[in-house]
């Protein structure tokens, strides 16, 4: 008789909860960025979701205030009203932490979207519809391997950024600091963005047939 | 309901506007209510999202005040152990309706305040910033929406059975872009009444003179 352990016929919470025991923590043997390839903040904001590490939010904060702030003021906010909506943000991330899963996005992407949130909120006084979640469920460890490939695409993509020739960095600069119609957004080549959309979908199909 | 019916998506200036938090509200619904249905359209705001996150990796720093930090731990509460969410649940939606547009209904379509606007075709519009508005449309089985085109952008999500126009068939889950060009007459497949999600940032132009003076009454 074998006992094989088909995890695939298990019900997926046995499976999640076996899979953090032969994982570990997450923490403690992921932190290592040569075996992960996670990027220093996407570290940094686990160490908050995970251990509430204020050393590492520290860290965050040094990092991103000054850029957050720099966002705010370039989508046309005052020096003072940047800083302001840049602290409620940066609370935020502390706040939200719990719900960041380094599977779908890095660190920058995620406070990204945080600010995103915060400026639609607080300066434009609206509401941001936000999709159905779908339950990834915050007990599901993230797979070191695909947090290794967001990792990597954030880092092919943010040098893809750096090296556009101006006029096209230009072009995406304003449509995210809302100074020009998105329409001219989809003729910038260049960003890999296939790669990404891939990824996210092929994971997307896995959790959708898990769920069923 | 299969992801895969879905054949008419977002296209990319939509998603690029969502992702960056530039798009006015009724769009954001029609986009959010979209992305409850379509993993695709889902993992390409992703992607736009990361470019945003290598944005921001990218921009030139500008100097925050030294009180920042304090003020920023402060607002978490004194760094309180307890301060941290854990994941909020939205209980999937069991109606027709997707999350986001349940929140603004308040449930299904049994708690949509509908009004006539001629031809046995009703509509509501819903609660969003100013800027565009977002309405829902319900048409019976064989009617047809008055012959209109547009003067901006116009996003047609349907959620209930089918509609078909000069351009394509639009199933549950679909878009249909409408912009100054497109100007059709949609009419809503026999069998089930069809329900859609529509958002528009100017007056539709119609055709006729019956529907132009409701217009004015009305607000359509």
């Amino acid at each position: 008789m074998t006992i094989a352990l088909d995890m695939r016929k298990m019900p997926l919470e046995t499976r999640r909860r076996d899979l953090r025991r032969m994982t570990g923590s997450g923490w403690a043997i992921s932190a290592d960025k040569e075996t992960t390839g996670r990027d220093e903040w996407t570290v940094c904001l686990l160490g908050i979701k995970e251990n509430k590490d204020m050393a590492a939010f520290t860290r965050l904060f040094r990092h991103f205030a000054p850029r957050i702030k720099a966002f705010l003021m370039k989508m046309g906010s005052s020096e003072a009203q940047a800083e302001d909506v840049m602290q409620d943000a940066m609370a935020q991330v502390w706040r939200k932490a719990g719900q960041f899963d380094p599977s779908i996005a890095t660190a920058s992407t995620w406070i990204f979207t945080i600010v995103r949130n915060k400026r639609v909120d607080v300066i434009r006084k609206e509401r941001r519809p936000e999709p159905e979640e779908l339950s990834w469920g915050p007990e599901e460890e993230a797979d070191p391997a695909e947090q290794t490939a967001a990792a990597q695409e954030q880092e092919l993509l943010r040098k893809a950024v750096r090296n556009l020739p101006k006029g096209q960095r230009e072009i995406v600069e304003k449509a995210y600091f809302g100074d020009m119609s998105h329409s001219e957004i989809a003729e910038v080549t260049g960003l890999p963005l296939g790669t990404i959309k891939s990824r996210i979908r092929l994971g997307l199909e896995r959790l959708r047939h898990e769920m069923m | 309901m299969s992801q895969k019916d879905i054949k008419h998506h977002l296209p990319d200036a939509v998603i690029s506007a969502y992702a960056s938090g530039q798009l006015p509200e009724a769009y954001a619904l029609v986009v959010a209510s979209h992305v409850s249905l379509c993993d695709d359209c889902r993992a390409a705001i992703a992607g736009f999202e990361a470019v945003g996150g290598a944005l921001l990796e990218e921009i030139d720093e500008v100097v925050v005040s030294d009180a920042a930090l304090e003020a920023t731990l402060a607002l978490i509460g004194g760094a309180s152990q307890d301060a941290i969410e854990t994941q909020p649940v939205r209980p999937k939606s069991r109606s027709i309706f997707p999350g986001p547009l349940a929140d603004y209904v308040g449930g299904g379509p049994e708690s949509v305040k509908w009004r006539p606007i001629g031809g046995g075709v009703r509509q509501a519009i819903l609660p969003t910033a100013k800027g565009a508005t977002a309405r829902l449309l319900y048409i019976p089985a064989g009617k047809q929406v008055p012959e209109h085109s547009h003067n901006g952008l116009e996003l047609t999500m349907v959620l209930q059975g089918a509609f078909a126009d000069e351009v394509a068939r639009f199933g549950r889950g679909d878009v249909e872009i409408g912009d100054g060009d497109l100007h059709h007459q949609p009419v809503a497949e026999m069998g089930e009444d069809c329900i859609c999600l529509a958002a528009t940032d100017a007056p539709l132009v119609f055709k006729d003179l019956i529907p132009r003076v409701a217009q004015k009454f009305i607000g359509i």
